[in-house]
């Protein structure tokens, strides 16, 4: 499928000579040198993305890593040096300032770090603001903009001022002026970095809510990885202009491209990145029938590395765990059903943070099932642990420092 | 001997005045007709309506745009100017307050503007600004009294030059400040050049642009009194004549007067910048 925005060979450079700056960046020079000698500064350098439509793809870097250049480079806020922005295969970047006029109001809205209300207009007279620039009826955008309101809770506070209002109240105001206008791109600069940690993770709830309202693509810039991991359907993540890695946030935390890309783990929970299918072991789990005898059971689970097997009925569907140790219970022809251990089993996207305090109840491995029942595999208690220690490693990986 | 250096800039200045006065006669006419018509409606208007409905009029918003405070003071020191006899030429000199200010806005606003798009406007206008503010204000007079005679065109266009200044230099400062993602929010939700002024930009300038306007008020007062040197008449003409008869007393009551109507104007024109938390 076609992306919803295509990012070839993407630079900025801001300064006295942007042309020079490119020609030096594009021969290998570093960011530094590039500005000791020209007195270029490299924004964006060589950015290549597809972002899918209906995704929330999260640019991450520190600042000055050049990710809220590139997010203006996308609706061309910043005019680029170099390289084309394709928005649903339009290259923006040679559209007339009457065509980018109407991309912008109609396709593209954008959420501001510092909110970026107007203080003498009403809060829906702000949140119509979009419609009002492209010549809608007051009484249409008002509706429309209450709508917008109440799509984020606000639809009380219409009369009242930006000024009355909390920094999250203000922000949401921000997200109902961009949903207003019903675009099918949201361009989300550090959006909810104003906000303090609860109000921060409510607004990223509220994101999510109204993805599944209506699936729109979300260009979201973050420094936070705790954020981009919550919201973020892939990350990218920025370093010195480039971007130098690209993946699912699993992708991302298990396979880190460089001790930078790393250092964003610091104090992040991974345990909810982190599912049951992840974790569990899948192949060395006997299977068995209800009657399945003893003998057979012991001799099936004496060649596996675990202790125990599970009972599945005839469709695949989990009924018990068989451990080895109670297998002495029974003479060889019993069936094994008789002292197998009744277990709650976990579908295969649970996350990690949850299965510490399954298995604190449980006396025996987590069973995992998928959406139908059918048994995938089991997590025992060392496996847990190890998975744990793992996502505790990757947090203090700064920590020892 | 030693031959002395002299730049003859007084001559090159009295040469291009002969030469405005040679060949832009009829634009002279024109501006002088245009202020002299709003001059005059100003005052006849002010005059035609009775004393007491006016002084009704400037106490009841001193009241509800000020405060209650204000109110009395305000009955209070146009009770005294109409104790002091001084109705008249307050009134003629408020309204050429009003006139040439109005003026100044007029003109002053868009080249605010203009200068605030453009840095190369704003690099060119603002020695002319420095020169305007910094000339003493008695040099205008000359000019203007050659250009348009005595009387009360002269005084208003003397005026003009004068007040105009802060309201420029405001207008381009307050929208050169409007912050950065604002302008920015306007842009990425299709805003044109025209619309990014009309619906960020002068919304957003409009504390400072109403400290200009209020600054360009306040100078307007100052210089009308000066004007009356060349019979712009008024409460500057009381205090003209005071110092012509070195009468302390007349001199002083037109200072007064004066004094009042800078206050009234002050206070009442600076609370419309604040309208909507007085209202809200």
């Amino acid at each position: 499928m076609e992306p919803m925005i295509r990012v070839r060979e993407l630079y900025k450079v801001f300064g006295p000579n942007p042309r020079e700056g490119l020609r030096l960046v594009e021969d290998g020079l570093d960011k530094d040198t590039i500005f000791a000698r020209t007195g270029n500064t490299v924004g964006v350098q060589d950015c290549n993305i597809d972002i899918a439509e209906g995704e929330i793809f999260v640019v991450m870097g520190l600042s000055g890593s050049g990710k809220s250049t590139l997010v203006r480079l996308l609706n061309r806020l910043i005019e680029p040096t170099a390289g084309t922005v394709e928005v649903r295969g339009q290259d923006i970047t040679r559209m007339s300032q009457r065509e980018l006029i109407r991309l912008r109001t109609e396709d593209l809205a954008m959420v501001f770090q510092s909110f970026a209300l107007l203080p003498h207009k009403t809060v829906i007279d702000n949140a119509a603001l979009g419609l009002e620039i492209a010549g809608v009826g007051r009484t249409r955008r008002r509706a429309r903009a209450l709508e917008a309101l109440d799509q984020v809770g606000l639809k009380a506070h219409a009369r009242s001022y930006p000024d009355e209002l909390s920094g999250g109240m203000q922000q949401r105001v921000g997200l109902a002026r961009a949903l207003a206008t019903d675009p099918s791109i949201m361009l989300m600069d550090e959006a909810f970095s104003a906000l303090d940690p609860l109000i921060r993770t409510e607004m990223q709830d509220r994101l999510l809510e109204l993805q599944r309202e209506r699936r729109r693509t979300v260009v979201f810039i973050s420094h936070d990885l705790d954020e981009a991991i919550r919201i973020g359907d892939r990350i990218a993540i920025m370093q010195g202009g480039a971007v130098i890695q690209i993946g699912t946030p699993k992708e991302i935390i298990t396979a880190p491209a460089n001790e930078y890309v790393r250092s964003f783990f610091h104090g992040v929970d991974t345990t909810q990145v982190f599912q049951a299918c992840d974790i569990m072991d899948s192949d060395n789990i006997p299977v068995l029938d209800a009657d399945t005898t003893a003998g057979e059971a012991r001799s099936r689970i004496a060649r596996v590395p675990g202790n125990e097997g599970v009972i599945v009925d005839a469709d695949g569907r989990f009924q018990a765990v068989v451990q080895a140790k109670r297998l002495g219970e029974l003479t060889a022809d019993r069936p094994v059903s008789e002292i197998a251990v009744a277990a709650e089993p976990v579908t295969e996207d649970v996350a990690l943070a949850s299965l510490p305090g399954r298995a604190s109840r449980s006396p025996v491995s987590i069973p995992v099932v998928d959406g139908e029942g059918r048994f995938r595999g089991l997590v025992s208690l060392q496996r847990l642990v190890e998975a744990l220690d793992r996502s505790r490693g990757a947090a203090s990986v700064n920590g020892g420092q | 001997m030693e031959e002395r250096i002299n730049i003859p800039v007084g001559d090159w200045i009295e040469a291009g005045v002969d030469w405005i006065l040679d060949n832009l006669e009829p634009a002279l006419d024109g501006i002088a007709w245009f202020l002299g018509l709003l001059t005059n409606s100003f005052e006849g208007a002010l005059l035609a309506v009775p004393a007491w409905l006016l002084v009704l009029l400037l106490v009841g918003l001193s009241w509800w745009r000020v405060s209650w405070r204000f109110g009395i003071f305000a009955i209070v020191a146009l009770g005294l100017i109409l104790g002091m006899d001084l109705w008249e030429p307050t009134v003629k000199t408020l309204s050429l307050v009003l006139a040439s200010a109005l003026v100044a806005l007029l003109v002053g606003m868009p080249v605010g503007v203009a200068m605030s798009r453009s840095d190369t406007v704003e690099a060119a206008v603002r020695p002319v600004l420095d020169l305007m503010q910094t000339m003493p204000p008695f040099v205008y007079l000359i000019p203007a009294a050659i250009f348009f005679g005595l009387g009360t065109v002269p005084g208003a266009i003397a005026t003009v030059v004068f007040c105009m200044p802060p309201v420029v230099r405001l207008t381009n400062l307050g929208i050169r400040q409007v912050n950065r993602e604002q302008i920015e929010a306007g842009l990425a939700f299709g805003c044109n050049r025209r619309q990014l002024l009309t619906k960020i930009q002068l919304p957003l300038a409009m504390p400072s642009i109403m400290a200009g306007i209020n600054q360009t008020i306040m100078l307007a007062l100052s210089m009308v009194v000066i004007a009356s040197m060349i019979g712009a008449g008024g409460l500057g003409n009381t205090v003209l004549t005071g110092i012509q008869r070195l009468d302390v007393g007349l001199g002083f009551e037109g200072g007064l007067g004066v004094v009042i109507l800078a206050i009234l104007l002050d206070r009442i024109t600076q609370s419309v910048g604040l309208r909507r938390k007085a209202s809200g």
